[in-house]
């Protein structure tokens, strides 16, 4: 196994994703097997070669004028919040 | 009816021999007599359907004439519908209603289509066999004990069993072409940008990409017509013409230029590679040329994807959060309880698993032995696509290395399924055009057939998609049963 159960914990953890007891153990053993695979990359040849983050060469952000072009649909939103009042979304206290 | 194409049924509409709201019914009636076997939907909208069937009817009546007025479609439930559930395939959008349109979903009501429904999925898009839906598996209409492919699954049965002439999908590792081949209908994912993401739900935003199912080329054609072109809402989208490409499907192929690429024959099943065979035969019968090219660094394409599909979605998929929208767990004690189990309840577990291994390669530590080195890889494979695209108009190969498996038979092997997009997973990682078409049977099977173009070559590949749909009935097949 490339990955122990403390890995796949603290990876759970930054991902925020509760994993239970019982499906921790199919995770550790599928995980490593993907790293395992993606593992094969480490033996391509790369020196020199510049990292390729979108498809489409040349391409480029787009800068539009700073006007307004959406209106306002805040209760539309809202109706798929599971917990609003007042036109808050609502959370679990946080600060005490 | 149901075996009319779309030109056929828009030539009825147009002579007023059949009206929408019949021809809708027809195939309302058929999902509801034939999904229950499939599972091909998550929602159905019969209601909404005839409404927009009567009022396509009117625009026919007042003399407007358009190649899919009045014609029904299906929408992958991917991609958001003002006011109706659109859920991704997942528990985590089970209770969502969109409250806005997708820029496809817009762009066919304007031209006049009927949504029947929205179809089933693998959650997120992330799956190669439809059977990681929250909603169950998609059964396959040649074979109920076989997947359909994924993750478009739904849209291509029901395209298949003729449950509509027109389904939307989206392609982010081979999800339209896949699907597409095993269950015997053609399917198109057009150039990275040509089509609106604006609206459809993102997966890896690198390489997502809409695209249709239909049952030919030709109709595959007209409804790209109406997908295609520059959306000031997707900060991706390209702005290049959209060119007529059903002008170009009748030009002839004399002097094309067909790639045959050697990795992807080295160890193909003989079956599968008798077919590829006797399609090469038809297209050097219709005047192409066809000669070998090599794409070396292909082999790390599947490696790749699996680094920089997952990294995407585990930033995109952090948005379900469980306080905006989505599923929300029960009695969270503190707001990390809530993050943690509304995203470990909501999401299945092929999601999950996606999201943690795009975690672990984005990771201090990690990023630069992952995820730098994958988009290194990426672009040595898009390199080898543009040198053979210096030497062959298009290039070919099998869509999937075998015909559809049984339900259940690479669930528990996750590297195993993920070995299915093998041969589709490169245009993805170039952006590049990619078509599969019908190309025969293996164990009464169907089998498709790829076409790989330059970036904007859509209607060249529909142009051969169509010249060898004239030459051969593979795409006039229907499933037993569903006739």
């Amino acid at each position: 196994m490339s990955l122990t159960r403390q890995d796949v914990e603290k990876i759970a953890h930054l991902a925020r994703l509760s994993i239970t007891d019982q499906e921790m153990p199919v995770y550790v053993s599928s995980l490593s097997s993907i790293v395992d695979f993606v593992d094969e990359l480490s033996r391509a040849d790369t020196e020199g070669v510049l990292p390729m983050a979108h498809p489409l060469d040349g391409q480029h952000q787009r800068l539009r004028a700073d006007s307004v072009s959406e209106t306002d649909n805040r209760e539309k939103y809202q109706r798929n919040a599971p917990s609003v009042t007042a036109g808050l979304y609502v959370v679990p206290r946080v600060i005490e | 009816m149901h075996n009319l194409f779309i030109g056929e049924l828009a030539e009825r509409l147009n002579q007023r021999q059949i009206s929408s709201v019949e021809l809708t019914r027809h195939f309302l009636g058929r999902i509801e007599r034939l999904n229950p076997a499939l599972n091909a939907f998550i929602t159905l909208t019969p209601e909404q359907a005839l409404i927009d069937a009567a009022a396509a009817d009117v625009r026919l009546k007042s003399g407007e004439r358009g190649p899919l007025l009045g014609i029904p479609l299906i929408h992958k439930d991917i991609f958001c519908t003002d006011g109706v559930k659109t859920s991704c395939g997942s528990r985590m959008l089970d209770n969502f209603v969109a409250p806005y349109d997708a820029t496809v979903v817009a762009r066919f009501k304007a031209a006049g289509t009927v949504m029947l429904g929205k179809s089933n999925m693998d959650e997120f898009a992330m799956g190669s066999s439809n059977e990681t839906s929250y909603y169950g598996p998609v059964k396959n209409p040649w074979d109920i004990s076989k997947v359909p492919g994924g993750s478009s699954g739904g849209s291509a049965a029901a395209t298949a069993a003729r449950l509509a002439p027109l389904a939307t999908g989206t392609d982010t590792g081979g999800s339209i072409r896949q699907p597409a081949a095993l269950t015997g209908v053609t399917g198109l994912k057009p150039t990275y940008g040509r089509v609106s993401r604006y609206g459809m739900i993102a997966f890896a935003s690198s390489l997502d990409q809409a695209g249709v199912f239909a049952r030919s080329a030709a109709d595959a054609a007209v409804a790209l017509q109406v997908m295609a072109g520059f959306d000031a809402r997707d900060s991706t989208s390209v702005d290049v013409p959209v060119p007529d490409y059903s002008k170009a499907l009748s030009q002839p192929l004399k002097g094309l230029k067909i790639g045959l690429l050697r990795e992807f024959f080295d160890g193909l099943e003989p079956r599968n590679a008798a077919l590829i065979e006797d399609a090469l035969n038809i297209y050097t019968g219709l005047g192409a040329e066809t000669r070998e090219v090599s794409l070396p660094s292909l082999p790390l394409s599947v490696p790749t994807y699996y680094v920089v599909a997952p990294a995407e979605c585990s930033s995109n998929l952090s948005r379900f959060d469980g306080v905006r929208f989505g599923y929300r767990c029960e009695n969270p004690k503190d707001l990390l309880d809530l993050y943690k189990r509304s995203r470990g309840e909501g999401f299945g577990a092929e999601v999950k698993r996606r999201i943690m291994t795009g975690t672990y390669v984005l990771s201090a530590g990690y990023f630069d032995a992952y995820y730098l080195k994958a988009q290194k890889a990426r672009r040595l494979i898009n390199n080898d696509f543009r040198s053979a695209f210096e030497k062959v108009d298009l290039v070919i190969s099998p869509t999937t290395p075998t015909p559809a498996f049984d339900i259940g038979a690479k669930m528990n092997d996750p590297v195993l399924m993920y070995l299915n997009d093998i041969y589709t997973i490169g245009a993805n990682l170039a952006g590049l055009p990619g078509v599969s078409v019908p190309c025969g049977f293996v164990d009464k099977l169907p089998m498709g057939l790829q076409l790989i173009g330059p970036h904007f070559a859509e209607a060249k590949l529909l142009n051969a998609a169509h010249q060898y749909q004239q030459a051969t009935d593979w795409h006039r097949h229907a499933p037993r049963g569903y006739e």
